[in-house]
């Protein structure tokens, strides 16, 4: 194979477009350029990639902007988790059959982790998967699954063995969406949309060949699957920023300006500047090979950051502040951080340090895992699951 | 694009500098000495100024210097602040040297070949707490908080057109310690009458305060993390409730948000190290390293305060003690935040370098 360096990149994407007009079918074209190796640049070639170092993928993102795009908003959880889960621990049949309608956004994932006993204590969760010959009867229920309601794949974590401590029984499957048994129901969030649902699952039956890893690991499997979370949303390179978008507010209208905002501005402004040059040293020291423990943070730094923004732009908003866009109750199909109205934003906000790991949790794992801090005191390891307190 | 990690040759600079550290310098040693009749440490000073070449790390080759950049001096400057080793590398190889190196001339050539060399130390005659932003208060006769000019052998005290370059010992001029906050760096009320000494003539030296604001930074750096790392080792063997009280979730919290902010400010004084090493002596700061050093100094300051507040705190009455460390780093970091610029001084600056005016 030959090393894949930026020139090599230009050729390649001078090559697809020079047989590939971006006019035509929009599908056709984003699965032609995920032949080409030019989906996801790391990726394997035969899955999207090229096996190119990641920070080669924006070189490709800019020499094809303007062309069809995959709406990646649109298919957050199958981009940023269910790939990489797929791609480290998937057989190379799931590969093969998942990766590809994915990528293109042909098929939309959602992640049915989250139940109504189990949050930031995922690994108690109860949702059963028992074995029925070559097949897995689901039965349970999961819940702030967003996009479940377009989805048409789940990243699913089930329990296999009750009598196990509770982080051991658990196995990871892919689950149909369109199969009998799986019923979704809108829930209706703060900001009066339902970009999340409740999913129910009564007896729902998955082939074997759907499960993810080996019977019993996975919570090895979710684990890749939430690192891979966390990352994703913290480390979005947004061209907009909220800071951004507060700044801007900020210059054209003057008249809203008092001394104490001016103040708590600036010092958001170097917050947001320090979070910036921190995510900016951390995609070196990846790309480096050096991954530093600083990963973990980014997401924490993002949600507080998302949060005092809006929450200084309302303000400063003051009228229009008191108003919002729209609170009918609807099906989003997309998500945005940083869309629609200055309310939305700040609503929205505030589910940054819930989802995909409380800031709470954050904070723990950081303690723990980076400085080394001993473990509170706990009773639930090493009981068999069936015997938890709940 | 400028790199925010440590190169090799920076990476070599940092471990010399260390073992140095490591074999000379210990708390209680730094308590007994600040507190004795040599407060700085002329042994250590040695040492790093001519073996390891931080004297002359910012002169030019051609003077005798290693000629390196801002970042080098940063790193050396983590590694002071780790150890709040009190030499005056940042009064004189730093500030006095970066101001004689935007002055033309004979004058300021000479002085830069005796610094590099080590022989003989230099100190900028103008107040530590002066803000890079704000003209320079009148300082005619008398300056106010001047660090390093205790012991340094030449005195740069700003007039009209440039630098007058003055003998510590000339007749004209009186240097009065004064007892200080910040016990490892000292300050000291300069007068002077007239004096002898050649002009070096330079340009605004408001500039040379905004360089060294962006390399403090690093030395807030070094003693943030000195600060997090020896609250962090305590906490694991400081045993309360039949537990680590470092298991206690309300501490860990605090650590993870400290540890957060020290890595912000990593990054943020890298930053500011690197933007400085692309300006060169005599050329003009760019706005981008202006941004940079107003948002490293911004963080940095308050974060070296915080974690050296915290230290204290999560140390119990230890921490509270003569005797415990955690003192030295907390005088030096509420110094530092006045020095050259608070804070705030630099995100009011950000008003205008950002386009974030105030209300009218
Ligand atoms: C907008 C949004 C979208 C989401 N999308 C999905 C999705 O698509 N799929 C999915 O599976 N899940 C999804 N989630 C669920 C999310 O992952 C959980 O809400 C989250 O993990 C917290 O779990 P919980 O809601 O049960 O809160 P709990 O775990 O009950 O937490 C309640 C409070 O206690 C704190 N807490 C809990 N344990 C500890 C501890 N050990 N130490 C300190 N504090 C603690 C928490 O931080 C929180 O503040 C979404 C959530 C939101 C808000």
């Amino acid at each position: 194979m030959i090393d894949v360096d930026a020139s090599e990149i230009k050729t390649r994407v001078q090559k697809f477009l020079d047989s590939h007009a971006p006019a035509e079918d929009p599908v056709a074209f984003l699965r032609a350029r995920f032949d080409a190796g030019l989906a996801w640049v790391n990726y394997p070639p035969g899955l999207g990639g090229l096996g190119a170092p990641r920070d080669l993928q924006p070189l490709v993102d800019q020499l094809l902007r303007g062309t069809p795009d995959n709406n990646p908003g649109r298919n957050g959880i199958g981009l940023g988790m269910a790939a990489p889960t797929l791609l480290f621990h998937g057989t190379e049949e799931q590969k093969q059959r998942f990766l590809r309608p994915l990528w293109t956004g042909e098929e939309i994932w959602c992640q049915l982790f989250s139940e109504p006993g189990a949050g930031s204590d995922l690994a108690s969760l109860a949702t059963r998967a028992v074995r029925d010959g070559n097949e897995w009867v689901i039965d349970g229920q999961k819940v702030w699954t967003s996009s479940a309601h377009l989805a048409r794949w789940g990243i699913l974590v089930a329990r296999t063995d009750p009598d196990l401590p509770k982080h051991r029984g658990i196995t990871y499957f892919i689950c149909d969406m369109h199969a009998p048994g799986v019923e979704v129901r809108p829930l209706r969030q703060i900001t009066g949309e339902a970009e999340f649902n409740e999913v129910f699952l009564t007896g729902v039956r998955l082939g074997d060949e759907l499960r993810i890893g080996a019977v019993g690991d996975g919570w090895n499997v979710a684990r890749t699957t939430l690192m891979n979370e966390r990352v994703a949303i913290g480390s979005m390179t947004l061209r907009r920023t909220a800071v951004g978008i507060l700044a801007e507010t900020w210059r054209e209208r003057p008249e809203l300006r008092t001394h104490d905002l001016h103040q708590r501005l600036l010092k958001l402004w170097v917050r947001a500047e320090v979070t910036r040059l921190t995510g900016a040293r951390l995609r070196e020291q990846l790309a480096a090979g050096e991954p530093g423990p600083e990963g973990s943070g980014m997401k924490l730094l993002f949600a507080r950051l998302h949060q005092e923004a809006f929450g200084l732009e309302v303000e400063l908003l003051r009228d229009e502040g008191l108003e919002y866009d729209d609170w009918s109750f609807r099906r989003s199909d997309t998500v945005d951080f940083l869309g629609r109205g200055p309310g939305y934003r700040y609503l929205r906000a505030k589910g940054n340090s819930i989802e995909g790991g409380t800031s709470e949790i954050l904070r723990n794992i950081i303690a723990e895992r980076v400085l080394g801090l001993p473990a509170e005191p706990r009773a639930d390891k090493d009981l068999p699951w069936k015997d938890l307190p709940r | 694009m400028t790199s925010l990690l440590y190169g090799e040759v920076e990476e070599e600079l940092r471990g010399a500098v260390r073992e140095v550290l490591a074999d000379k310098v210990s708390p209680a040693g730094v308590l007994a000495r600040v507190t004795g009749a040599e407060p700085y440490d002329p042994g250590l000073w040695k040492v790093l100024a001519r073996d390891v070449g931080v004297a002359g790390l910012l002169v030019p080759e051609e003077l005798g210097g290693a000629g390196a950049s801002a970042r080098e001096a940063a790193v050396v400057l983590e590694e002071l602040g780790r150890s709040v080793a009190p030499v005056p590398f940042f009064s004189s190889a730093v500030l006095a040297t970066r101001a004689l190196s935007v002055c033309d001339g004979e004058v300021a050539r000479a002085v830069l070949e005796r610094l590099a060399a080590g022989e003989v130390t230099a100190a900028l005659v103008v107040p530590w707490a002066s803000s890079p932003y704000r003209a320079l208060s009148d300082i005619s006769g008398h300056a106010r908080g001047v660090v390093g000019a205790e012991v340094a052998d030449i005195l740069l005290i700003p007039v009209r057109d440039g630098l007058a370059v003055v003998d510590a010992d000339d007749p004209g001029v009186t240097v009065s310690p004064v007892t200080s906050l910040d016990l490892t760096r000292r300050v000291a009320t300069v007068s002077w009458s007239d004096f002898s000494g050649p002009v070096a003539k330079c340009r605004d030296i408001r500039d040379v305060l905004v360089f060294g604001a962006g390399l403090l930074a690093s030395e807030q750096l070094g003693l943030a993390e000195w600060c997090l790392t020896s609250t962090v080792s305590y906490l694991k063997e400081r045993t309360q409730f039949a537990r680590p009280v470092g298991s206690f979730q309300a501490l860990k919290h605090r650590l993870a948000d400290l540890w957060l902010e020290v890595v912000g400010a990593r990054a943020a004084a890298r930053n500011a190290a690197a933007h400085l090493s692309a300006s060169s002596s005599f050329a003009e700061i760019s706005v981008d390293a202006r941004v940079a050093v107003a948002v490293a100094q911004a963080h940095c300051g308050a974060v070296a305060v915080q974690a050296a507040e915290e230290c204290i705190q999560l140390h119990g009455g230890i921490g509270m003690t003569w005797e415990h460390p955690a003192h030295l780093y907390l005088k030096r970091a509420k110094a530092n935040e006045i020095a050259l610029g608070t804070p705030a001084d630099h995100r009011d600056a950000l008003a205008t370098l950002a386009d974030l005016p105030g209300p009218a």
